[in-house]
């Protein structure tokens, strides 16, 4: 059987279901079924339209455990009527999954894995791997948000911004295991970009493939990180890059500016860039300006005065930075960084080395220290 | 979601409150103790948190290279002042707060006299993977 084709078609065929009115579980449950019906009859007798046959099977195997519970059979009469039967178009189904998946009431980790296992397709193994826990753990992570969802009746489209926090958790937990869980976020967010009409969900998918773009120049053979100055611009995915820019520049054109377009422009200045000498950095502040007040967030505070330093010098870099909180991540790292460009070699060994100890990452704290050694070594002659 | 871990030390860590060693407990004491951890890694792996968990024999060995062709050195066993761990556990969370309430109830194990021990676990962030972003 088509793996890819089915994990295409079973969150629609979920989807058709949680329209029709099936709680969350035991639609989730109706359509393993009807896929294990499928695994044993299809290889013999292959159905014309998959889809179809899927909806029509676990539907049933959903009235069957429905019309068994007899308790709740009065109140479940309503919706035990047999729907007419047919192809649904997909888009608006798969949209009320997002948004389910995505619900408030769920924390963003359980959000993100039960958008994986319910849009994505993914089996919960393969999420278990990306996220390096036990498969035990994951499983219990997703029926606790099946669950938290089950009551959950979905007649009008959700918060668009919680999905798109959710989308953009996925994107960024990189690529372990067997799936890559920033391609499936990008996959996710076109989906979803072509049935929702909104300027922020076009900005999250132009910041993710402008991103994804530049993967390849992002670390070194060995896994270390490439400082974004020092990458090989040649090993950039200039096709998806040109893609980034048309879906920003159409999001930008509609007139309504949110966090995700922000960032989405900034990333595609540093990706329209030949050279990291020919950053436009004075356009970079201004969008971290706009980032600012659309946001407020210290990150972003601390982002532009790096930017300020590229733009202004490293001396109105460090001005800037002083109004950026003593701990904001990274704003150590900033401050040594800004620091050496000023001249002053042994004030940025000494804090590249405090940053270091401070990094959340073993790559970042090997890359820090790695600042420190070597300016140490210009420093203190051996000896 | 952010991976702690929490260490539990033979010694080392500052004396627990209820402070007998297990080996003075009464039987259903030490099985009420145990049930506790149990439970507590039984709960965790319900809402998803539980990642790993290890318990740590109490006799270890230094090793450590010692030129070509030789045999490591090692010191025997630890000496009574060194830090001994006993064991771990790596979870899953949301927040260093949940990290914080988890380890606290850990903490409140039942020892002697089936009073919770007040021990001291060790709270430590794992270092992660490197992010798509944030250049």
């Amino acid at each position: 059987m088509d793996e890819d084709l089915l994990r295409q078609i079973v969150p629609a065929v979920l989807a058709v279901l949680v329209r029709r009115g099936a709680d969350f579980a035991t639609a989730e449950d109706a359509v393993q079924e009807a896929l294990v019906e499928a695994l044993r009859t299809w290889p013999a007798d292959p159905p014309r339209d998959p889809r179809g046959w899927l909806v029509t099977v676990a539907w049933r195997r959903f009235l069957d455990v429905r019309r068994a519970d007899t308790a709740r059979r009065r109140r479940e009469a309503l919706v035990d009527e047999e729907p007419p039967p047919g192809p649904a178009v997909d888009a608006d189904d798969t949209l009320q999954l997002y948004f389910l998946c995505a619900h408030p009431s769920l924390a963003p980790g359980s959000a993100v894995a039960l958008t994986l296992r319910a849009v994505g397709g993914l089996t919960t193994r393969q999420i278990a791997r990306a996220y390096l826990v036990p498969e035990a753990t994951m499983a219990q992570r997703i029926s606790r948000a099946k669950r938290t969802v089950a009551g959950i009746r979905f007649d009008r489209p959700g918060d668009v911004a919680t999905v798109l926090r959710v989308l953009y958790l996925v994107f960024n937990e990189g690529y372990s295991g067997d799936v890559d869980l920033a391609a499936e976020a990008i996959r996710l967010t076109r989906r979803l970009a072509a049935g929702v009409d909104h300027p922020e969900v076009a900005g999250l998918l132009a910041l993710m493939v402008l991103h994804h773009a530049r993967r390849a120049a992002r670390f070194a053979p060995d896994g270390s990180p490439v400082p974004l100055a020092d990458q090989d611009r040649g090993r950039w995915d200039t096709a998806a890059i040109a893609d980034g820019v048309v879906l920003l520049q159409a999001a930008l054109a509609r007139d309504r500016l949110g966090e995700f377009q922000a960032q989405a422009a900034i990333a595609a200045l540093h990706a329209d860039a030949p050279s990291a000498d020919e950053t436009d950095w004075v356009q970079i502040v201004g969008w971290y300006d706009e980032l600012l007040r659309l946001t407020g967030s210290p990150v972003v505070r601390l982002n532009r005065a790096v930017a300020v330093g590229e733009a202004d010098g490293p001396r109105a870099g460090l001005a800037a930075l002083a109004e950026v909180a003593d701990d904001v991540p990274r704003r150590v790292a900033a401050q040594a960084h800004l620091t050496e460009r000023a001249g002053d070699r042994a004030a940025a060994a000494r804090l590249y080395a405090e940053a270091a100890r401070r990094a959340p990452t073993l790559a970042e704290r090997t890359h820090l220290t790695r600042q420190a050694a070597r300016l140490h070594a210009g420093t203190h002659p051996p000896g | 979601m952010a991976r702690y871990l929490m260490l539990k030390h033979y010694r080392g860590a500052p004396a627990a409150v209820n402070d007998v060693p297990m080996e003075e407990w009464t039987g259903d004491e030490i099985t009420a103790h145990l049930r506790y951890m149990d439970d507590f890694a039984a709960r965790l792996e319900a809402t998803g948190e539980f990642v790993d968990s290890q318990a740590l024999a109490a006799e270890g060995t230094f090793v450590r290279y010692d030129g070509e062709g030789r045999p490591p050195v090692t010191d025997g066993p630890f000496a009574e002042t060194k830090d001994l761990i006993a064991g771990w556990m790596i979870v899953d969370v949301d927040s260093w707060d949940r990290a914080l309430e988890l380890a606290g109830e850990l903490s409140a194990a039942p020892g002697a006299g089936g009073r919770p021990i007040h021990e001291w676990l060790e709270l430590r962030p794992l270092m992660s993977a490197p992010t798509t972003t944030g250049e």
